[in-house]
């Protein structure tokens, strides 16, 4: 059998056996449906407990009926202001509002006091403005000499939609997509650059562990006796690649049995984790205006160019592991036995992860502005950029493109972590600069 | 015949030159010492017979062919520092190592199967290196060097770490190997190891061979023409005759050097006309160590002493 395939195969075989692989495949989806079910359960508690607040009206505009809400219940008192300053937390309310007299009705702005138990958070306290405003301008039109039905026809709502999305209209030209789609977009994007970045540090660290782990047991020799540097430090890549993505294919099925099993148990819709919060909001302003959400949901969903979305994702997914794991292997193999001289040299690779997730966000607000092209293009960001982009459909010469230089990255940056890797492996007992690592690469075999 | 030949190989390094136009051949089948201080360029030239880096000149053969991408198969390669997987278990970590080195999964089998055998280690089949003594674990590694049947063994310091019981074990191993035919080279700066194991020799300090030889020619190159007489009577009641010159007396023993004309039967001769009783004669050769420690103090010293025969 070839020497490489032997590697990987040890690679993959001693790693996929071991109980704690077992562990991590079966309890991380395990956690993550107790996270679900935990923030599942706090939600719907959380819009239990609402408020009750005191209202002390002195200006006669109010009434139980303008007050009327779901989340916060209001009741009136009669009791001197003084006194329920003092009793409203004995009284059972957890805020009291003061409403002064409202004499001049020209004024636009009225000042009205609350005193709170707690802290009120910014959300809560325009959440009470709101009701008082709407009370008050009822109260004004009420009051005013309009013509109530003139001024209903003055209302209006613009909605602007695709006209794409028109059957009618299939032969104009133009993009096709909602402005749902955006949201199911920026959701999808950001799902697949966070996908590259945990691959990125749990696999690449992986193989960093086990390269350093073979130069301090001090296998290394021998095995190099027997093998070239690269197929060792390849057959490594490729066995612990095929864990990770054995990993991924078990987790691909368990995970959405398990989100399933979750949500049924909650009897509520699911929501994703803390990234994909912006996007629940938007479908849930969607879902109010629009009833029948769920299935434009599921049209765009459908609607995405997965066929081209997943093949271009496996491309990126592989190419970045390959780079990113080549230079963890790099670094494993120039650290001696501590791993504390491990942060120095990783430093340069933490970076460019890092900054590629910084540049997300302006993906999204401008998926082809100059920043996202420039991130899609350069191979050290594009595993991240380019995934991140797909959903926004970039033009198709610029995914080119980015494959080529994405290759041309693999190529260059195995080779160049098998030169620091062929003279790492027999370095002991110095401490190695970034400065040396630049050295190795020009050493002679 | 020769298994090894190392003709005018060259390596540099950055600041120094590890190996300078290096030369030597071993024989098949003999046993081989590479000797030198540390730091004088063994595992250099080691790393370079088994493929680990390249020389920056010269040539190396293996069994009469340079060196390619097959010859990692038929060496056998032992380094000082010793390491096995530790949480692999000994025989799929046997069976990987000797796939590595080209066997086919049955011939690994049969051949591991072998040397536990030999070596009474059928009970550690499933076991983890981890669950090992150190003892048990330089088996393995032992049986790791040879299950694919090397050719040439090449044994870097290996005795060191091992208990006299296990060294005893394995040089009788190395012995055995050698008499089925296996070329071994060893590399120490144990020299009385060597003195007892190696027919042939190569003295190396700072990169640069010092001595090329058998061991046996080696001793006497370095002879100083020293003998140690016995006799019955204690030494002080005779004294030497012209072109003997004194080196230690002490009761009945004298040891004494030859001067260049003369012969050790003069001597003789005229202590048995003196009707003086010899009980033992015999020459004095210098040990490795003596020369080694000679040579490479000269060789580090140059200006002490400069005309001691300096081999290339």
């Amino acid at each position: 059998m070839n020497k490489t395939l032997l590697i990987i195969k040890r690679e993959y075989i001693s790693r996929v056996l071991k109980k704690s692989f077992l562990l991590v495949t079966l309890l991380t989806p395990l956690g993550i449906g107790l996270i679900i079910f935990l923030a599942g359960l706090f939600a719907a508690k959380g819009s239990q407990s609402s408020k009750k607040i005191v209202v002390k009206d002195e200006s006669g505009i109010l009434t139980p009926q303008s007050l009327e809400g779901k989340e916060i219940v209001y009741e009136f008192s009669s009791d001197k202001l003084d006194s329920l300053k003092k009793n409203y937390v004995k009284q059972g309310y957890d805020i009291m509002v003061h409403v002064p007299p409202y004499v001049d009705d020209t004024l636009a702005t009225h000042q009205i006091a609350y005193y709170s138990k707690e802290k009120l958070s910014l959300l809560q306290i325009e959440q009470i403005e709101e009701k008082m405003e709407q009370a008050f301008k009822d109260y004004k039109l009420e009051h005013s000499t309009l013509d109530k039905i003139a001024l209903k026809k003055l209302d209006i709502k613009i909605k602007l939609e695709n006209a794409m999305l028109n059957e009618k209209d299939k032969d104009a030209v133009g993009d096709k997509s909602s402005k749902f789609s955006s949201a199911i977009a920026s959701g999808l994007s950001y799902g697949m650059g966070f996908l590259m970045y945990i691959v990125i540090f749990v696999f690449g660290g992986m193989v960093m562990r086990s390269v350093m782990e073979e130069k301090i047991n001090r296998i290394v020799e021998v095995m190099i006796s027997s093998v070239k540097p690269f197929q060792l430090m390849l057959g490594k890549i490729v066995g612990v690649g095929l864990v990770g993505l054995t990993q991924l294919a078990i987790w691909m099925i368990i995970i959405p049995v398990i989100i399933t099993i979750t949500t049924m148990a909650l009897g509520a819709p699911p929501s994703a984790g803390p990234e994909m919060n912006q996007t629940a909001e938007t479908i849930q302003k969607l879902q109010q205006e629009n009833p029948d959400v769920m299935q434009i949901f599921l049209k765009e969903l459908a609607a995405i160019n997965w066929a081209l979305i997943l093949p271009v994702f496996v491309v990126f997914f592989l190419g970045g592991y390959f780079i990113y794991s080549s230079l963890f292997a790099a670094v494993g193999s120039a650290v001696g036995d501590d791993i504390g001289d491990s942060q120095q040299l990783m430093m340069p690779l933490t970076i460019p992860v890092i900054l590629a997730m910084v540049m997300i966000p302006s993906v999204f607000t401008n998926p082809n502005g100059p920043l996202a092209v420039f991130g899609s293009l350069f191979p050290l960001f594009s595993p991240i950029i380019m995934p991140a982009r797909l959903p926004f459909e970039p033009p198709g010469w610029q995914i080119a493109l980015s494959i080529v230089f994405l290759i041309a990255g693999v190529l260059f940056f195995t080779w160049l972590a098998g030169r620091i890797y062929r003279v790492g492996i027999l370095m002991y007992g110095k401490k190695v600069t970034l400065k040396e690592l630049g050295k190795w690469m020009f050493y002679k075999d | 015949m020769n298994i090894l030949s190392i003709k005018n190989v060259l390596k540099v390094y950055q600041h120094y030159t590890a190996l300078d136009h290096a030369n030597f051949e071993v024989r098949k089948g003999s046993i081989f010492g590479l000797l030198g201080p540390n730091g004088a360029g063994k595992t250099t030239l080691i790393r370079i017979i088994t493929g680990i880096t390249r020389a920056d000149e010269g040539e190396i053969l293996l069994d009469g062919t340079p060196l390619n991408n097959h010859h990692p198969n038929e060496i056998g390669y032992m380094p000082e520092e010793r390491g096995l997987y530790k949480k692999m278990k000994v025989a799929d970590q046997l069976m990987y190592l000797a796939q590595l080195k080209g066997m086919s999964n049955e011939d690994a089998k049969k051949s591991i199967r072998f040397w536990f055998e030999r070596l009474g280690m059928e009970e550690w089949w499933n076991k983890k290196i981890e669950e090992l003594s150190k003892g048990m674990q330089q088996k393995v590694q032992f049986v790791a060097t040879v299950a694919h049947n090397p050719k040439l063994l090449i044994l870097d310091e290996p005795f060191t770490g091992l208990d006299p019981l296990n060294a005893d074990l394995l040089k009788e191993e190395i012995y055995k190997l050698n008499q089925q035919g296996v070329s071994i080279l060893f590399s120490t700066h144990r020299m009385e190891q060597v003195e007892e194991i190696c027919d042939d020799i190569v003295l190396i300090n700072k990169g640069r061979i010092l001595i090329n030889d058998s061991v046996a020619s080696v001793r006497n190159q370095f002879k100083q023409n020293q003998f140690v007489l016995h006799t019955d009577k204690a030494a002080s009641v005779w004294s030497l005759p012209a072109g003997f010159e004194e080196v230690e007396i002490e009761g009945n023993s004298r040891t004494f050097r030859v001067s260049p004309g003369h012969h050790s039967n003069e001597l003789l001769s005229h202590l048995i006309q003196q009707g003086i009783g010899i009980q033992s004669f015999h020459e004095i050769l210098p040990g490795l160590n003596e020369i080694f420690i000679k040579l490479v103090t000269q060789e580090n010293h140059p200006t002490h002493n400069q005309n001691t025969n300096n081999h290339e």
